[in-house]
């Protein structure tokens, strides 16, 4: 089926209110804090104080001989056992063709530790008090050594001493580059302006409101372990940690992710702590807990951001991109985390074209280790970074060229698709104009003077920012990312049962932490079998039921996992219709399939979906000698190409001169992600994504003390979460170009929010802080700073 | 110690080390894991419950604190029959929810907002539940079901 006749199919494009809705109001949603096993036994992990030090001893007796303790575990014990280190999924290549550097990522320390948080022990006890008490009980003698905390001082070497890694002595990851430097210089020589831009995109830590949390258990009757894991994609976490890690029978590992309380990227990853429960629930056979303190997620969850760059634009006399040139120092952290490198390179320097027809782009990026907590993939993951600095960049050029936001983003919009961009991607469909126009025109644009002389009578300054984003969503087919250096496919199964009564279970490999899977799945399936939306049910999340399937994230799920649920319909109706055939007696050619029923064609011979099935399941009446019983067909599917949701977005901001407050007055965000299947999930999900995007812009904002290397945003008290008086009503528009290669014509809809966001807001503030002569701001724009950039250049 | 309390219209009593915060003896003690913890400075309200009629944070009050009261959490909530209270129906009509870990204590909230501010409004509504933090849902759809919800409980009232 195509994607047109799957648009116009009833269910799509209705606001079905979710099925999975009842459980969570009602307090009996099943999140793994919340599962309890047969004497369960708790895990508290001794963790860092120190940024970077080596360990000279640690001394674990007194805690053994603790009240309740079971079991205290070292990094030695982890190397007796032969456990390896976490791997990193993707390999980048440097420039002069060497492998990117990959230290060891020990589940416990190894003579040294390098981030504050980083796991020392581990003590199990059979409560969680009995746990903590022990574990402070662990004594560990440490030599502190100098720690190097910001990227631009890793990138100086600036810290004599704060080597991480014996394989990496300078810090230095890898050198990456993308595009074709040559013709890039060459534009830059021939430009009749250059507009020059240095901008921090400052370090998130992605706070989902269910703290991670395991519990490692141990069959030994069966030699089977099972993990229940607070994750965004289990059968990835059973393959890392059976095949990587511990070297365990695939077969023998089963890991749960029942309801999971938010991820955002931050629970992509395979981390220590499950892999010491696992481990650790066969060597004491027990099962095991453990919950994260927030501020343990703080210390340890993998962080977001964190780049330092420097661009530039090339542009003829019109204010016409020729060029672009970038330089990027990113952070890693401490170690590589699962796609740590993917981040900055292949997910970040693809999408610097941007909407823009730039004829030549070349992106450099080095990438440093230092003593923070490793930065994976957080919401957008390399995509929010590319759409602010080329955003940020193109309003200044505006600026610079004497134009309206606007005007110089339509003088380089790309107009014709598909659209082969200098940096390795081809977009295969979009209307950025039409964004353009519906954004101007659903926020008022024509009406910004008179508002802004509103402001200035009351004293305040009102700026308007405007960003126009485009992401590569719905990752990947799989030969490409092999080819970029991706060490796992990227497609994704879906298994439809069809059960005799003609009601439908799912299994898909994608995951749902609050995207609403169960329901918008269901909406595909009951649109295409002809059956109301109560009769499918979407199982997810345990590789004990679901075929293996790659999971969630990258905006991947309808536009990947619900083409393999489409895939597997079509395989289920192609057998529907020979059955149905069968039962009506004509030819299988000749059998339609319409609004639930199966209708020989030119007569009036019709046989509803559910009398097909239950002639599956109960073969009576059945051509057994050509066709096997059952209706029962699973699909897996690689995408073609990358989906690209793009839109605009435009934001008002309010600030005060005296005190540096600033509110965000208005925001308006006009989407395209092609077919919508569910509107009011949709716009949940942008809603969501804009307040992550405006959070980093406005308050959100990690801080890592630059000498000790001690974490001072480490709560809720210090990191400023959004709240719900901190933004206005959001006003959303739609523009609707399908995607043109998968069968559903969907893009994805989960990060557009956080990509487009920051830089309309950061461009808003510019815009009102411009006439007082501000040029710069980096994020966020809390009111200190925001005052600190109106003093500094008043003076 | 021994604490006696009502807890969703029935006695309870539960036998917990002194320094059990009200949040830990609600759901290791009693099972009555929708009550739920997201932080550890009381900043999120993930752990919102009724004390007498009035919303508290459960981590920020000890068990033995509750000697007596009235709690009531989420899973009471509801009509016996299972029939969603106003607020609950509310925040499923206006999607005002996604991952659902802060939803129970979003709704003990918001119902306790609408009780003490029948006529709030939605610039209220967002002040008001400043105690709460949700990471999905950018809090408009949320807003949207506690005014709904507002008028569902003056109807009903």
């Amino acid at each position: 089926m195509g994607a047109s006749d799957f648009s116009n199919l009833p269910h799509i494009g209705e606001s079905v209110r979710r099925k999975e809705d009842y459980r969570f109001l009602t307090g009996a949603g099943q999140y793994t804090d919340d599962v309890v096993l047969a004497a369960q036994s708790h895990a508290v992990f001794v963790r860092s104080p120190h940024a970077h030090a080596r360990i000279n001893s640690i001394n674990i007796d007194a805690a053994k001989a603790a009240p309740g303790v079971l079991g205290v575990f070292v990094g030695a014990d982890v190397a007796a056992d032969s456990i390896n280190g976490l791997p990193c999924g993707w390999l980048i290549t440097s420039t002069n063709g060497e492998p990117m550097k990959e230290p060891p990522h020990p589940i416990l320390a190894q003579g040294k530790v390098r981030y504050v948080g980083d796991h020392v022990a581990m003590v199990v006890a059979h409560t969680q008090q009995q746990a903590r008490d022990a574990a402070e009980l662990v004594e560990v003698d440490y030599d502190v050594l100098p720690a190097v905390v910001n990227v631009a001082d890793a990138a100086a070497g600036a810290v004599a001493g704060a080597g991480l890694h014996d394989i990496a002595p300078d810090n230095h990851c890898f050198k990456w580059a993308i595009g074709d430097k040559g013709a890039v210089d060459a534009a830059f020589a021939n430009a009749a302006h250059v507009t020059k831009l240095d901008l921090v995109n400052n370090r998130l830590i992605p706070n989902a409101m269910e703290p991670r949390a395991a519990i490692g258990s141990y069959n030994r009757a069966s030699d089977e372990y099972t993990l229940y894991v607070s994750n965004q994609n289990p059968h990835v976490e059973r393959l890392l940690m059976t095949a990587f890690v511990m070297g365990l029978p695939e077969h023998k590992v089963r890991v749960i992710a029942p309801d999971v309380g938010g991820g955002f990227g931050s629970k992509i990853y395979l981390y220590a702590e499950d892999v010491c429960l696992t481990w650790a629930s066969k060597k004491l056979n027990r099962n095991i807990k453990w919950v994260a303190d927030r501020s343990e997620a703080f210390l340890s969850d993998a962080h977001g951001r964190d780049h330092v760059s420097h661009a530039e634009m090339a542009m003829d006399k019109d204010g016409k991109f020729l060029a672009l040139r970038v330089h990027t120092d990113a952070n890693l952290g401490a170690y590589l985390s699962t796609f740590a490198s993917a981040v900055p390179t292949i997910l970040y320097a693809t999408l610097l074209a941007g909407q823009y027809s730039t004829p030549q782009v070349y992106v450099e990026v080095d990438s440093w280790f230092t003593n923070t907590a490793p930065v994976d993939a957080y919401r957008g993951a390399g995509r929010p970074e590319a759409t602010y600095l080329l955003e940020r960049l193109v309003t200044r050029c505006a600026w610079e060229m004497g134009l309206p936001q606007d005007e110089i983003r339509r003088r380089n919009f790309i107009n014709s698709f598909p659209y082969q961009t200098p940096v390795a991607l081809q977009y295969d469909t979009g209307d950025f104009f039409a964004c353009m126009d519906g954004a101007n025109k659903l926020a008022d644009v024509a009406g910004f003077e008179q508002r802004k002389a509103a402001s200035a009578a009351k004293g305040m300054l009102r700026g308007i920012g405007y960003s126009s984003y485009i992401e590569a969503c719905g990752i990947a087919p799989s030969n490409i990312a092999g080819a970029l250096g991706a060490r796992a496919g990227l497609f994704e199964c879906g298994e439809v049962r069809v059960h005799p009564t003609g009601s439908v279970t799912v299994f898909t490999g994608s995951h749902s932490h609050g995207q609403g899977h169960e329901t918008t799945f269901a909406q595909v399936v009951a649109a295409r079998l002809g059956i109301p939306v109560d009769n499918v049910d979407i199982v997810h999340g345990d590789t004990g039921r679901v075929p293996f399937g790659m999971g969630t994230y990258g905006s991947r799920s309808i536009s990947v996992g619900g083409a393999a649920i489409m895939k597997a319909l079509d395989k289920i109706e192609a057998k529907a219709k020979k059955i149905a055939a069968h039962l009506m007696e004509a030819s299988d050619a000749d059998i339609d399939f319409a609004g639930g029923e199966f209708s020989v064609r030119g007569t009036d011979k019709k046989i509803p979906f559910a009398q097909v099935s239950l002639a599956a399941y109960v073969p009576h009446n059945y051509p057994l000698d050509v066709l096997e019983p059952g209706l029962n067909e699973t699909a897996f599917y690689d995408p073609t190409n990358f989906t690209f949701p793009a839109g605009t977005y435009i934001c008002e901001v309010e600030i005060d001169p005296a005190t540096g407050s600033t509110r965000v007055d208005k925001f308006t965000a006009v989407d395209d992600f092609g077919t919508i299947i569910n509107p009011m999930i949709v716009e949940g999900q942008v809603h969501g994504g804009l307040v992550q995007g405006i959070g980093q812009a406005m308050m959100e904002n990690c801080v890592y003390d630059r000498e000790t290397g001690q974490l001072l945003t480490g709560s809720f008290m210090d990191y400023a979460m959004p709240r719900a008086d901190d933004f206005p009503e959001f006003k959303l528009g739609h523009v609707c170009t399908p995607c043109t290669h998968n069968p559903l014509g969907t893009k994805g809809c989960g990060e557009a929010g956080a990509i487009g966001s920051p830089p309309a807001v950061i461009n808003a503030v510019l815009d009102a802080l411009r006439p007082l002569g501000v040029k710069d701001f980096d994020m966020p724009a809390s009111p200190h700073r925001v005052w600190e950039a109106i003093q500094s250049a008043k003076a | 110690m021994q604490v006696q309390f009502t807890v969703n219209g029935r006695a309870a009593s539960v036998d917990v080390p002194p320094n059990t915060l009200l949040v830990h003896a609600l759901r290791e003690h009693l099972q009555l894991t929708g009550t739920h913890v997201g932080c550890d400075t009381s900043q999120c309200g993930a752990c919102t419950v009724h004390v007498n009629g009035r919303a508290v944070k459960s981590c920020a009050m000890l068990a033995v604190q509750a000697q007596g009261a009235d709690v009531q959490t989420i899973e009471g909530l509801a009509a016996p029959d299972g029939t969603m209270h106003p607020m609950q129906a509310a925040f499923k009509e206006c999607h005002g929810l996604q991952c659902g870990f802060c939803t129970p204590g979003m709704v003990m909230s918001a119902v306790d907002l609408c009780k003490n501010h029948p006529s709030a409004s939605e610039g209220e509504i967002r002040e008001l539940l400043e105690g709460n933090i949700c990471r999905c849902t950018g809090y408009q759809n949320i807003v949207r079901a506690v005014q709904q919800g507002q008028k569902a409980m003056a109807a009903s009232a």
